[in-house]
């Protein structure tokens, strides 16, 4: 019972954490149809310039994490518009290539700065610890991280549904031709989007350092953690981002609990499951 | 049901919400020269692929020469003898127009499964080649990549690649949508020049093309027929040429 | 040029590429071993993405299976490497027509994540059923004399011609493969599978030979690399051995055997070099140059030349 309830919390607050980290990439990759390997580094950066705000500027922690947050969505637009909007016309391999060349700059930048250490994030004090529940306790840092992951999707549900870019981006996701002609500025849309995807990796990354350690390698490490969520939910989906990233974390949790020998190959056979019977996603759209 | 050629029986079409084919009822009988019109969104291009199997009907009934095909997928159909031009060019675009007719020839007689002998070594299909280079002036951009061909000569190509399969039933989606009035008497002169028992059915805007190759036209308005009848019997009737003929005055 | 002569004069000219590696860089055999293997396994990966535009980021799934079949085979029935080798490559076209059977269904974002979700379970796999793989530790074998003459020797001669020598066998197979009809077919499928099935091709069974075909040639290089080093681990499963075959192919170019040979030359030379001067830092070379490639010459490097001469005439 005790094991349940450890994994239901876990597993939720890892979901969560993939979640964050990867709605982002599905609707970037919905919206500009480009297949993009490199979000991950949005997500290390944001755990190494918290790391970095904290050891060398002396900021305590709801200090640092909104700084790196911000570093990191200013980094990302001149990345958008210099890195990234030349491929969008691209084949899907040139994008394959360009990704992940991205991807090795990231990592070398992190490796030639920071080294490649483990960079540990030290939570404050009230975050850190238990919470006594009465029936049982749960470690804090995941009722934060689940309450995150929570707000975020409130956030996102208000944005997208509740608000003018909301409208623009959904049309710009769903009728991508169309858009244009009705006079949005899909440029300038892909441009916002990018960067709250990257804002919201580099919360994701922060948020879940204790379960994937921020060091240099992990936008290769985890690359395809987060692609599969994105592919299970279906690209450019929200929604299916949230179920694919909750049910996979849900799984994996619970895979290494009960048959922890056997590694990811419940995780894979989960894909490969309900990619076999649904090819576009839980929630995604054919795009023939 | 018997009988040669193509029947369609009560087919029926829905895109969630949207009926794109209602009760849709014709026959084609070899040798028959008919021609399928209607507005832009009437469900023509989804008809032709109910036909040719690209999607499936939610009811109704295709059989040819007295079998159901419906079973059958695309390839199948086409061993079988349906093939159609698609209303956007699909070519191989990097491939030489040489080699976008190579492909049919050789999966035409059952020869794209070969792994040895080089696929531009059977003399036969290369002689075929230089035969429908020649009927559709093609010769000279022989080997060139079709997607350095202008938009006409790539509806040229597609013609050609169709043609290539032998069909006994022909599909041709707007073939002259595109080809600039230089060299639409290519494509008239090849459907002309089509065997005598071969079946066509010709989806156009060009009125001057659809009176001059079918001998019956169909109306198609909303996913269902309006009407079926002669081009003297179909230019004179008043809701067509309120229907269609008027919206496509230009 | 006739399609022969051009065979014959790459035949030479590969021939005499290793020829100066052999000579020249002496010293550096195993390395060179490496390439050669690496070689035939981008070449195996042109095949299957270049020609029939099959996106695949698992190519490992068939190198893995045919390196642990090589070694299992030597172990348990015959230590003859050509066998071995045989072996490899049934075992990889095995299991890229089981694997072949959900993936030829999928495109795009799909298929890429199904391939390295495939090539991800085998790995577990092998890591489960160490009984049989050796698990972490590995598993090493002693492959037998090549034609029961030529021992396999510590300097690594032999283990390079020999290379050379399948390199070579691979690349006249290939040859050949994809300019027969059934080559045709498959750059017709990488054009366009919707006019493919107009014309009456059965895509998705075409696609599983392909793809069948590509995973055998895949496998040989996976025995290879298991005979030439004694030694099969469970990296052969690795994430990063496939995406580095899909960014050495993509540098060199693809749908051209020459892409896959040139693009693996210069991605592991300049990874040799590059972490060897700087054993930290190599990545942004590495970075640099993909990034340069992609935005410069997106079609490879094998485009470079007809790119010089357009820039030239302008
Ligand atoms: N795959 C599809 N899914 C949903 N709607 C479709 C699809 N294909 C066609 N339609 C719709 O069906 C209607 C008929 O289209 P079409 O057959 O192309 O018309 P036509 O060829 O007569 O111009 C159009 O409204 C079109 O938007
Ligand atoms: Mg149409």
């Amino acid at each position: 019972m005790s094991t349940l309830f450890s994994i239901v919390i876990d597993g939720v607050a890892y979901g969560m954490v993939l979640f964050t980290i990867s709605v982002g990439l599905s609707v970037t990759m919905g919206l500009m149809r480009i297949v993009n390997l490199a979000h991950g580094g949005f997500a290390l950066l944001g755990g190494a310039f918290t790391h970095w705000a904290m050891t060398g500027l002396g900021l305590p922690f709801l200090a640092a994490a909104p700084l790196a947050i911000a570093m990191v969505m200013l980094l990302s637009l001149p990345m958008e518009r210099l890195l990234y909007r030349p491929i969008y016309k691209m084949g899907e391999l040139q994008q394959v290539l360009a990704t992940i060349g991205i991807t090795f700059l990231i990592i070398a930048s992190v490796n030639w700065w920071l080294g490649s250490t483990l960079q540990s994030i030290q939570l404050p004090a009230f975050m850190s610890g238990a919470v006594n529940l009465g029936l049982r306790t749960l470690p804090t840092q995941r009722v934060y991280v689940i309450i995150a992951g929570l707000l975020v999707i409130c956030g996102l549900y208000i944005l997208i549904e509740r608000t003018r870019f909301g409208i623009k981006l959904r049309a710009a996701v769903d009728f991508p031709g169309t858009a244009a002609c009705l006079g949005i500025d899909t440029s300038k849309i892909f441009l916002i989007t990018f960067a709250l995807g990257a804002g919201l990796a580099a919360l994701g990354g922060i948020l879940g350092a204790e379960i994937l350690p921020i060091e240099a390698y992990y936008p290769l490490r985890y690359m395809v953690l987060f692609l599969t969520v994105v592919a299970v939910g279906g690209m450019g989906s929200i929604t299916g981002s949230f179920l694919a990233a909750l049910g996979l974390g849900i799984l994996d949790t619970a895979t290494r609990y009960l048959l922890p020998d056997f590694g990811t190959v419940f995780f894979y056979f989960a894909m490969i499951l309900v990619l076999g019977i649904r090819p576009n996603g839980l929630l995604g759209k054919s795009l023939s | 049901m018997t009988g040669v050629g193509l029947k369609v029986r009560n087919l029926n079409k829905a895109f969630g919400g949207l009926v794109v084919a209602r009760n849709i009822t014709l026959d084609l009988a070899p040798g028959d020269r008919k021609a399928l019109i209607g507005p832009n969104g009437a469900g023509k291009s989804t008809f032709t692929n109910l036909i040719t199997g690209i999607i499936a009907p939610t009811s109704g009934e295709i059989t040819l020469d007295g079998r159901d095909i419906r079973p059958m997928s695309e390839s199948q159909r086409v061993k079988a003898g349906v093939a159609k031009t698609f209303q956007i060019t699909t070519l191989f675009k990097a491939l030489t127009v040489r080699e976008n007719l190579r492909l049919p020839l050789l999966e035409r007689r059952g020869w794209l499964g070969r792994l040895i002998r080089r696929a531009d070594s059977y003399p036969e299909v290369e002689m075929e080649i230089d035969g429908l280079l020649k009927q559709f002036k093609l010769t000279h951009h022989a080997h060139t990549p079709v997607d350095r061909l202008a938009y006409g000569q790539q509806r040229l190509v597609e013609m050609a690649m169709t043609l290539a399969l032998k069909p006994r039933i022909l599909i041709l989606d707007e073939p002259a949508a595109g080809v600039p009035s230089s060299e639409s008497p290519l494509i008239m002169e090849a459907i002309a020049a089509l065997p005598a028992d071969l079946s066509v059915l010709i989806i156009e805007h060009d009125m001057n093309l659809v009176f001059k190759v079918a001998a019956k036209i169909i109306v198609l308005v909303a996913g269902a027929i309006l009407m079926e009848g002669t081009p003297a019997e179909i230019s004179a009737d008043a809701r067509v040429r309120d229907l269609y003929l008027g919206a496509h005055h230009d | 040029m006739s399609h022969t002569l051009k065979t014959a004069l790459g035949v030479i000219a590969l021939i005499a590429l290793a020829a100066v590696g052999y000579f020249g860089l002496a010293d550096n055999l195993a390395f060179m071993t490496q390439v050669v293997i690496m070689m035939i396994f981008v070449l195996s990966l042109d095949y299957v993405l270049g020609y029939a535009g099959i996106s695949t980021l698992g190519h490992a799934a068939m190198f893995g299976t045919g390196a642990y079949a090589a070694a299992i085979f030597a172990t348990s029935v015959s230590s003859d490497p050509i066998l071995g080798i045989l072996a490899g490559a049934v075992a990889g076209g095995a299991i890229a027509l089981l694997s072949g059977f959900v993936l030829m269904r999928a495109h795009g974002l799909t298929l890429l994540m199904l391939s390295i979700a495939v090539t991800e379970v085998l790995h577990e796999l092998a890591n489960k059923y160490s009984g049989i793989t050796g698990g972490a530790d590995g598993l090493s074998f002693t492959p037998g004399p090549i034609l029961g003459r030529f021992e396999f020797d510590f300097a690594g001669h032999i283990a390079y011609i020999y290379s050379v020598c399948l390199l070579l066998l691979v690349f006249i197979k290939l040859r050949v493969l994809t300019a027969s009809p059934f080559g045709l077919a498959a750059r017709g499928i990488r054009e366009s599978q919707a006019r493919m099935r107009a014309i009456g091709t059965p895509v998705y069974w075409r696609m599983l030979l392909i793809y069948t075909f590509g995973g055998a040639f895949a496998g040989v290089a996976g025995a290879l690399s298991a005979q030439t080093t004694a030694l099969v681990s469970l990296s052969v499963y690795d994430f990063q051995l496939s995406a580095g075959a899909v960014l050495m192919l993509i540098l060199g170019g693809t749908g051209q055997l020459w892409g896959a040979i040139l693009g693996t030359m210069v991605y592991m030379t300049v990874h040799q070099i590059a972490s060897s001067v700087d054993p930290f830092n190599w990545l942004f070379i590495i970075g640099a140059m993909v990034l340069i490639v992609v935005y410069l010459v997106p079609n490879g490097l094998m485009a470079l030349p007809a790119l010089l001469l357009r820039w030239r005439r302008k």
